[in-house]
This record gives structure tokens, sequence and C-alpha cells, in this order.
């Protein structure tokens, strides 16, 4: 269902029909506009964004970084996207197999809940999440202005990533090969570590990537869950948009220029992951 | 049996109850706090301003992902391979990030292009342009994500037959490449549209968050909960949060399952 979230690598992109053929005028043109369209909205701003941060020299980036409160505020973003992600790893990858294996009633609806933080409004999440685990939570537990916020907003948003890589490759594997294993005396965890795990490495990669990724670039659910406290709950996010609105753009796209980094090596260790189950496949 | 309880309870804890008591609390005192936010004009200007923005931006990010799919899976180029990778850039960027690179170019005192702009009578930044520009490029990929592997599974190969009986290009986009693709097309939007009236970060950077002029709907939810207004808060979420569940109860509903063992 939907890989709203982002699969980035399905089945389907092995069995890729014949190559396509070369522009013609009208397709050139058409490739001219998406270009001009793409640079203006996507490639010239972010160029921005590395030239800004560039512009006060190396030392200037490097204060910027290394200001006290922006670098305990990477170390808790970096940090908590890590833990998070480790945590989708498995949860991501048990769900995932419930998801495939099992069959049981309301198993529709579990595939709705996952991908509901993909689709509901950042803020909206962190207002959900506020209501649970907030001043007035019925279950009498208060983390807001914790650490513990922070965690739980991360794992609320990056819930689908893990689960929506796993899951088509988990559908695809050949329950034959279980079966022989089996067969031949190996215990359940044996085949699940020497036949299923290293098919699935691939798809937890590029999910964990993915979450990563998320995690690290958060900002909406965090504004009225974390309380945004210097030193203590204050994420990269929430920093760089405290120097906009200084009016210390220079600041900003420094801080920003280091999320940026982020982004592109997870994409390119996304990239590599794909290329190597395409090569294998 | 236990790997099913650990999921549901997890999924329960993570999602479905939190989410349910969004909706409980909105109803707290019956339709007051619902009819309290629909009454109030600024939150009407803003909940317009969401719905209008997000069409735009959806026909843009649906006419722009249909071409680029169809570049992508039938023609090559030198750069495709670059181009599908900086195309899912989007969705790992923090919105904040967004919303400052779109500052730094169309920024209308200090930007690259900005000045320019103004002095031409078109402002972005603060304005209705820069929020269209912001959700445009967070919900980038989507339509393309959906597309691209429904084109690369029905082939090429009756286009090329169309193609053979002398349709035209356009002929043959319309009769032959649309309907094929047409579930991939409706999920994208459907996906996009959900993704787009729930943009936050990008747009509060960009929009300048003025109280009936571009505040938008999700701003209105932390406005109205800073405020203490959280009857107001929990309703307003409550209406992003009923658009966001019936796109994914949609799509998913529709599309086939991907967790189906094959048979």
């Amino acid at each position: 269902m939907t890989s709203a979230t982002l699969a980035p690598d399905r089945p389907a992109a092995a069995r890729r029909s014949a190559r396509g053929g070369r522009l013609t005028r009208a397709s050139g043109l058409g490739l001219g506009i998406a270009m001009l369209w793409f640079s203006l909205l996507v490639l010239i701003p972010l160029t921005a964004v590395v030239v800004t941060a560039s512009e006060g020299g190396w030392s200037g980036f490097w204060d910027a970084v290394t200001n006290e409160q922006t670098a305990a505020a990477i170390r808790l973003t970096v940090g908590t996207a890590f833990g998070v992600t480790l945590v989708n790893v498995v949860m991501g990858t048990l769900i995932a197999w419930v998801l495939v294996r099992d069959r049981f009633f309301g198993k529709r609806l579990l595939e709705i809940l996952i991908d509901i933080p993909f689709a509901l409004p950042t803020i909206v999440a962190g207002l959900v999440l506020l209501s649970l685990y907030g001043p007035e939570s019925p279950l009498g537990v208060d983390i807001h202005n914790t650490r513990i916020a922070v965690f739980l907003a991360f794992l609320f948003v990056t819930l689908p990533f893990v689960v929506r890589t796993v899951q088509p490759v988990l559908a695809e594997l050949d329950p034959e090969v279980e079966e022989a294993a089996a067969s031949l005396g190996a215990s359940r965890f044996t085949t699940f570590r020497r036949i299923i795990l290293p098919s699935l490495t691939p798809a937890i990669a590029a999910g964990a990537a993915l979450s990563f990724a998320r995690g690290v670039s958060e900002y909406g659910s965090l504004v009225l869950l974390s309380g945004n406290l210097p030193m203590r709950t204050e994420v990269t996010s929430v920093r760089i948009l405290s120097s906009i609105e200084n009016d210390n753009l220079d600041s900003a796209a420094a801080v920003a220029a280091v999320l940026l980094a982020i982004s592109f090596a997870v994409i390119v260790v996304l990239d590599v992951i794909q290329r190597r189950v395409v090569r294998r496949g | 049996m236990v790997k099913r309880l650990i999921v549901v309870a997890y999924l329960f804890f993570l999602v479905a109850w939190p989410l349910f008591l969004v909706g409980q609390n909105t109803f707290e005192g019956g339709l007051d706090n619902l009819r309290g936010i629909l009454a109030d004009p600024d939150v009407v200007h803003a909940l317009r301003l969401s719905l209008v923005v997000a069409v735009v931006a959806v026909v843009i990010n649906t006419v722009f992902g249909v071409g680029v799919s169809l570049l992508l899976v039938r023609y090559e180029f030198p750069g495709k391979r670059l181009l599908s990778a900086l195309l899912d850039v989007p969705l790992s960027v923090s919105p904040i990030v967004v919303g400052l690179a779109l500052v730094l170019v169309y920024g209308g005192r200090t930007g690259w292009f900005g000045p320019t702009l103004e002095n031409a009578g078109f402002q972005v930044i603060f304005a209705a342009p820069g929020i269209v520009l912001a959700t445009v490029f967070v919900a980038l990929p989507l339509v393309i994500r959906e597309v691209v592997p429904v084109l690369e599974e029905v082939g090429d190969e009756q286009e090329q037959a169309a193609r053979s009986l002398g349709a035209n290009a356009l002929q043959t986009f319309w009769r032959i490449t649309l309907p094929a693709i047409r579930w991939g097309v409706i999920y994208g939007v459907v996906l996009s549209l959900a993704r787009s009236l729930g943009e936050f970060g990008a747009v509060k950077v960009v929009s300048g968050n003025v109280l009936g002029e571009t505040r938008t709907t999700t701003l209105v939810v932390e406005e109205k909960y800073l405020n203490f207004d959280k009857g107001g808060a929990y309703a307003a979420a409550f209406l992003l949060a009923l658009v966001a569940v019936a796109a994914i109860t949609v799509v998913s509903v529709l599309r086939p399952s991907s967790s189906e063992v094959k048979q």
C-alpha cells in the first residue's frame, strides 16, 4: 500500500523495461523547462545556503557551528536521531514481519496507522503526542519539555520508513528456502539470522538512512512538545529558525549547511545501497 | 502471537491513542470548539489560504511530476541518474532549511533575485507566492515516486503501437499513457494534497505569519495553543488530522496491498 513513504527501491526497478529513447525536440524542450523550474525552486536556493555559509570564510563557518548552544543542539539532534533509528531498525522490521507473515483481523487498520505520521502535519503530530504524554496526560506521564519528548517526536515522525522499505522485500522472499533450512534442522532463530536477515539488510539500511535523515531535519512536531530549551531540548532546526528570526542569516546558513551535508550523505548512502541491490537482483 | 501483541501495543501507544485523544479533546464541549474556530474570520481565512495554496501546489507538482517521470522513464539523457537522485532531496531537507533557502534567494531585501522581483512589483517572501513555493518544494517528489514505478511497469509497447498507427505525441499521452498511469497519478495527488495542506516549518519561515493575511491553518494551531486557546488548537488540528487520515485511508484502501504474500 502507501509507500507514500518513499520505499526507495521497489522491486519494480529491477524489471525496468528496455532503455528509453533519445530526446525528441518536444521532450528536449520539456526537459529544459523542468530543469529551469527545478533549478529556480530547489537547486539555486540550496546553493544559496551553501554560498552564504561559506561567505564568512572557514573561521566564520566554524565559529557559527561550534557556538556552545548550536553545538549542543547539533549533538542532541544527531544523537537522538541515531537512537531513534536503532529503535526503528528493530521495531520497523518487526512490524513489517507481522504485516507480511501474519493474517489477522485489523491488519488493514495497522497499515493505515503506520502511514499516518507521514501525512499528518508535524505541528499536529506534536499536539497529538502532547495529548497523551503532556501535562494533561490520562496516563499521568508528563514528558513535555524533556529530552524524552524529542526522542518520542522523532520516533513518531520516522515510524513509516523502515516498515515501508522492508515490507515489500520481505513479501518477495521465497518461503521455500526457509522451509529447506528448517527441514535441514536449522532453528527458527538460525533461519532468521542466516537466511532472512541477509536478504533484508539492504532494505533495513535504506529505511534506517531515511529515518535518520528525517529525524535530523525534524522541526514541527517539537514546537509544542519539547519546549525548545536552550542547551537541553533545542534541536538544530529550532536553532536555525531563531538565527533567521534574529536576522542573522549568515549563521543560520552555516548551521543549515551542516544539515544539508547530512542530507546529501544520506542520499549518497541510499544510492550506493540501491545500486548494490539492483546488481544482485 | 507475542510479536503481534508487541506491534499492536507499540502502534497503539505511539499513534492510535494519541490521535484519538485529539478527537476527544476537540469534542470535549460538544461542537463548541469547532464552532468557535469556524466563527473566527481569521481562522476561516487561514483555512481558505491553506486550501488554495495546497491546490495550486498540487497542480504544479502534478504537471511537473508526470512530465519528469515520463522523461526519466522513457528517455535517455546525460545527467539522468543525478537528476533522479536530486529529485529526492526535498524529502530529506529540514523544512526550516527550505524556508531559509527560499529567503536567501527571493527575500525582498537581501535575496539574490528578491530585490529585482520586488522592484518589478512581485513580492515572494512574506506573501502568498512564497508560501506556494515552500509548499511545492516540500511535496515535490511525491507524484514522481508514485508515477515512475507504474510507468516502468506498463512499458511502452502500447505507446509505440499507437504512434505507429499515426497518433501524435499528445494523442498518445491522453489516450494511452495517462489512462495507464492514472492510479499512480491519483495516489500521488492525494498524498501531495495531504502533505501540502500540512506544511508548517517552511511556511512559517517564508510567510511572515501575518494574522488574516499569510497565516495558514498549521500556523493557527501553533498560535492558538501558545495563546492558551487549547480548544481552538485542538479543533484546527482535528480538521487537519481528518484530511490526513482520509488521504491515507483512501490510498490504502484503493491500492492493492504490497504485503500480501504472493500466491
